[in-house]
């Protein structure tokens, strides 16, 4: 997501940085550029107005007439504005003094209400402890409710409904919630257009019925620049507490959502990433704008990987690494834990300095399942020591793996490549802190990401 | 464990992982599309979603209720078109149009900023946009325009002729021997909601109908279907939730020429177009209803009037990839205008055959140029 934002922005600061002195028309050709980005990421067309306007007017201004590199100057107040419409801190829940804590749900039509809904439950019930009840006021579209119904027994969480009207439901929804000693209630309401006067009054009803700590906007990131017109309408008729930002897993860019933040100051709290019920995160702005800016998302990555990696196991490999001993066992473990942080490309994009192509590579991870059979369809020696595997034993790791032995030789190939890369890489690292390994200098990640071998080897 | 080094440690195996299995990868797709070149077939694809029971088909109604007792008048053109205007009036009342802001001023550079941010807001995105503003600059030379009030009216002739262009909007259907139509999309848009749209005005017609329940993957989307048929006469052939949804259409697809039923109307899941698995399984659910040679007739695409320009990467990716033959847009009847089909049809050529402009089952309209474009020029 916001890849194509951030290949833009890389592009424009790319060309800025060989500039020394900067003219007026240098200027607008930026703001041109940078428009026609945002333009085309959805982002909203009087928020890039008033973007523009702001860059022009700081980069003619005295701040960057009197700096010794102007372009520079340029691009960081491209940076910074960039993170002062996207940033802020990440927002939280607003929790109930007395639990219940009431959340509603509202949104379009198809935005992703129902789904998210059990998401969020499912997230709130496993990842912070709370008890949800599900409460499914959606009486509009047919089988709405039978859908809250499945989705809630797949994650355990009870769902209450009844066939009356939303108001009613909503209400007793909230009663059953305090019977059952649930902490937290999640409305699901129907979807519906922001200029349906009635159904609009209905959600306004629902709200004072069971005055909501949150009412949650739910938006679809492949909406256009309709979304801040619905924002702004939904945010009449109820106080909205935040934004939910959903399918996030495609191509789309994003920009109508950043543009919601930037016209009606909600935040966004979370967003769904994925088709299954927990692909669906917390939203941390200030990371998102580091990533649009092609800065990584660090943060991110250091979470995940401390909650996937086993801290004995890697600091094992890693002195193994450093000592040029790592094996394809080594690997194998290392992979297995990675792989719990979620897909690769997820972890690829929040790589800092990561070039376009990997960014933008369909990255297959049955791949890496593939990889894993091969290397577990080795004994042991031979894990330890890929230099004996002779043809027969290839032929034999191939028939095991269900795989061809042009392909256990590729794999073996590449590791020797990669064990010389690391080994190159580790060694002055092992001279300044004694077991430790630092990138050497002149080899960072974007000459990293760029290294041979990428191309060739013909697919088995 | 230090931070600095988690993440060196992470990157270098995400690395490795990477340049070990890249080559492949990238071989492996480049065969994928060397098989399509020369229309082998990939082979059936292991669905992301899994579940892989055949379809169980559950004819839900007796097959006496099929044709339908619908009360409304078929719907002819006239009144179709009175309604997507009423109903984009109505919509667009309370927002002064640029119509408006044009009035008794000078054609200056502001004028022709109002007129592209104005279609830059109809989601029209900037390459159309451009082009369409250019028609119009020498339009207005030509005529020797000076008032700036004038411009909307030459923009939405420009619209109106552009898409012209893009000539059969008609749905293909013979009676008398299974038709069937495909609905696919991204999640959300209405698929379900359309083919029963589709169903209630095809109905009207005099034709009979059948509906396949294909999307065996989001929860209750059947049960939707089911409740639809009830209400407007239809039989449902169903599969089991998670079940394979080729299997379903196939089956829908000879079970309408069993019982001598016109069209079919297959409901598949929405899926996001990046998804390479679930494209390969919609291609699977085209190639099973071909098994009756003849008998895919429309792949709708049906995309939802609040798109941005993710919309022309979902029409690509769905043009490419199952040989999408018209658009529906839906929910129209918001303010959203749903200008990147515009794009669309300039790029792709795939014609909007449908727009959707209220919730009720008759609330689906023939695309007509002239009204779209008066509608987007607001």
């Amino acid at each position: 997501m916001f890849d194509a934002l951030a290949d833009r922005f890389d592009g424009i600061f790319r060309r800025l940085r060989t500039r020394g002195k900067l003219t007026p028309s240098d200027v607008d050709e930026v703001a041109r550029e940078i428009r026609l980005a945002l333009l085309e990421a959805d982002v909203n067309v009087r928020v890039v107005k008033s973007f523009i306007g702001r860059i022009k007017e700081r980069a003619t201004g005295a701040e960057v007439a009197q700096s010794l590199g102007p372009a520079q100057q340029v691009i960081k107040i491209v940076q910074e504005e960039l993170v002062a419409t996207l940033g802020g801190a990440t927002g939280k829940l607003t929790v109930a003094s007395r639990p219940p804590t009431v959340i509603v749900l509202a949104g379009l039509q198809g935005s992703g209400k129902t789904t998210v809904a059990a998401k969020l439950a499912r997230l709130l019930e496993h990842d912070q402890g709370k008890r949800v009840l599900l409460v499914a006021a959606d009486l509009q579209r047919p089988a709405a409710v039978e859908q809250l119904r499945v989705l809630g027994q797949r994650v355990s969480i009870p769902v209450y409904s009844q066939a009356t009207d939303p108001v009613t439901v909503a209400r007793e929804g909230v009663r059953e919630a305090e019977r059952l000693g649930r902490n937290v209630v999640i409305i699901d309401t129907a979807g519906r257009l922001q200029v349906d006067e009635e159904m609009m009054a209905e959600l306004a009803l629902v709200c004072d019925a069971v005055k909501p700590d949150d009412a949650l906007l739910v938006v679809d990131a492949m909406t256009g620049q309709e979304a801040v017109a619905v924002a702004e309408a939904f945010g009449e008729t109820v106080a909205l507490t935040g934004v939910v930002l959903t399918k996030l897993d495609g191509d789309a860019r994003g920009g109508s959502a950043l543009s919601v933040k930037e016209v009606t100051g909600l935040p966004i709290l979370y967003a769904g990433v994925g088709e299954k019920l927990e692909d669906f995160e917390a939203f941390h702005p200030d990371r998102m704008a580091s990533r649009i800016l092609g800065m990584g998302d660090v943060l991110t990555l250091i979470e995940k990987a401390e909650t996937a990696f086993d801290a004995q196991e890697a600091a094992k490999a890693q002195e193994r690494l450093a000592k040029g001993q790592f094996t394809l066992e080594d690997f194998l473990e290392q992979m297995r834990q990675m792989k719990k942080m979620g897909p690769l490309s997820s972890i690829v994009g929040m790589l800092p300095g990561m070039p376009k192509e990997l960014r933008q590579a369909e990255i297959d991870d049955g791949e890496l399942d593939r990889i894993e059979a091969i290397i577990c369809s080795m004994t042991p020696a031979e894990r330890r020591d890929p230099s004996k595997i002779n043809g027969s034993r290839r032929l034999r790791i191939a028939n095991g793996s269900g795989t061809s032995t042009q392909q256990v030789n590729a794999l073996l190939k590449q590791f020797k490549m990669i064990q010389q890369m690391m080994k190159s890489m580790s060694k002055p690292g092992k001279k300044g802190k004694k077991g430790r390994m630092q990138l050497p200098p002149g080899m960072d990640p974007i000459a990293l990401g760029g290294m041979p071998g990428m191309p060739g080897i013909p697919g088995a | 464990m230090d931070t600095t080094e988690t993440i060196i440690l992470v990157s270098i195996f995400a690395l490795a992982a990477l340049l070990i299995a890249l080559p492949r990868m990238l071989s492996r797709r480049e065969r994928r599309r060397r098989d399509v070149a020369v229309g082998g077939d990939p082979g059936g694809p292991d669905a992301e979603r899994g579940g892989s029971q055949s379809g169980e088909s559950v004819a839900v109604d007796d097959a006496e209720s099929v044709v339908a007792k619908v009360a409304e008048e078929p719907d002819a053109d006239g009144p179709g078109r009175r309604r997507l205007r009423d109903r984009l009036a109505k919509s667009r009342a309370p927002f002064a149009g640029m119509r408006g802001r044009l009035k008794a001023r000078q054609l200056d550079d502001d004028a022709w900023d109002d007129l592209e941010e104005t279609l830059l807001l109809a989601d029209v995105g900037v390459p159309t946009t451009a082009r369409l503003l250019g028609g119009v600059r020498d339009r207005a030379r030509v005529e020797g325009l000076a008032e700036a009030d004038g411009l909307p009216a030459l923009l939405e002739a420009v619209i109106a002729e552009q898409l012209g262009d893009h000539g059969d909007r008609t749905l293909r259907l013979d009676a008398g021997r299974p038709n069937a139509w495909i609905l696919v999309g991204v999640n959300g848009v209405g698929k379900t909601t359309t083919a029963a749209k589709l169903a209630t005005r095809e109905l009207a017609r005099g034709h009979s109908v059948l509906f396949a329940a294909a999307d065996t993957f989001r929860a209750a989307a059947a049960d939707q279907l089911v409740v639809w048929g009830a209400r407007i006469g239809v039989d449902v052939i169903r599969g089991q939730e998670g079940g394979d949804p080729g299997a379903v259409a196939f089956d829908a697809v000879q079970a309408a020429g069993a019982r001598g039923i016109d069209l079919v109307l297959v409901d598949t899941a929405g899926r996001l177009h990046t998804k390479v698995n679930l494209m390969e399984e919609l291609k699977k659910i085209g190639r099973v209803v071909e098994r009756t040679p003849g008998a895919l007739r429309e792949v709708l695409l049906v995309l939802d009037a609040t798109i941005g320009q993710n919309g022309l990467a979902q029409a690509r990716e769905f043009a490419e990839g199952v040989g999408v033959t018209g658009v529906v847009l839906t929910k129209l009847d918001g303010s959203a205008k749903g200008g990147v089909v515009l794009a669309i049809e300039a790029e792709l050529g795939v014609p909007v055959k449908l727009v959707g402009v209220g919730e009720t089952a008759d609330d689906l309209v023939d695309f007509d140029p002239a009204e779209f474009a008066a509608a987007l020029v607001g």
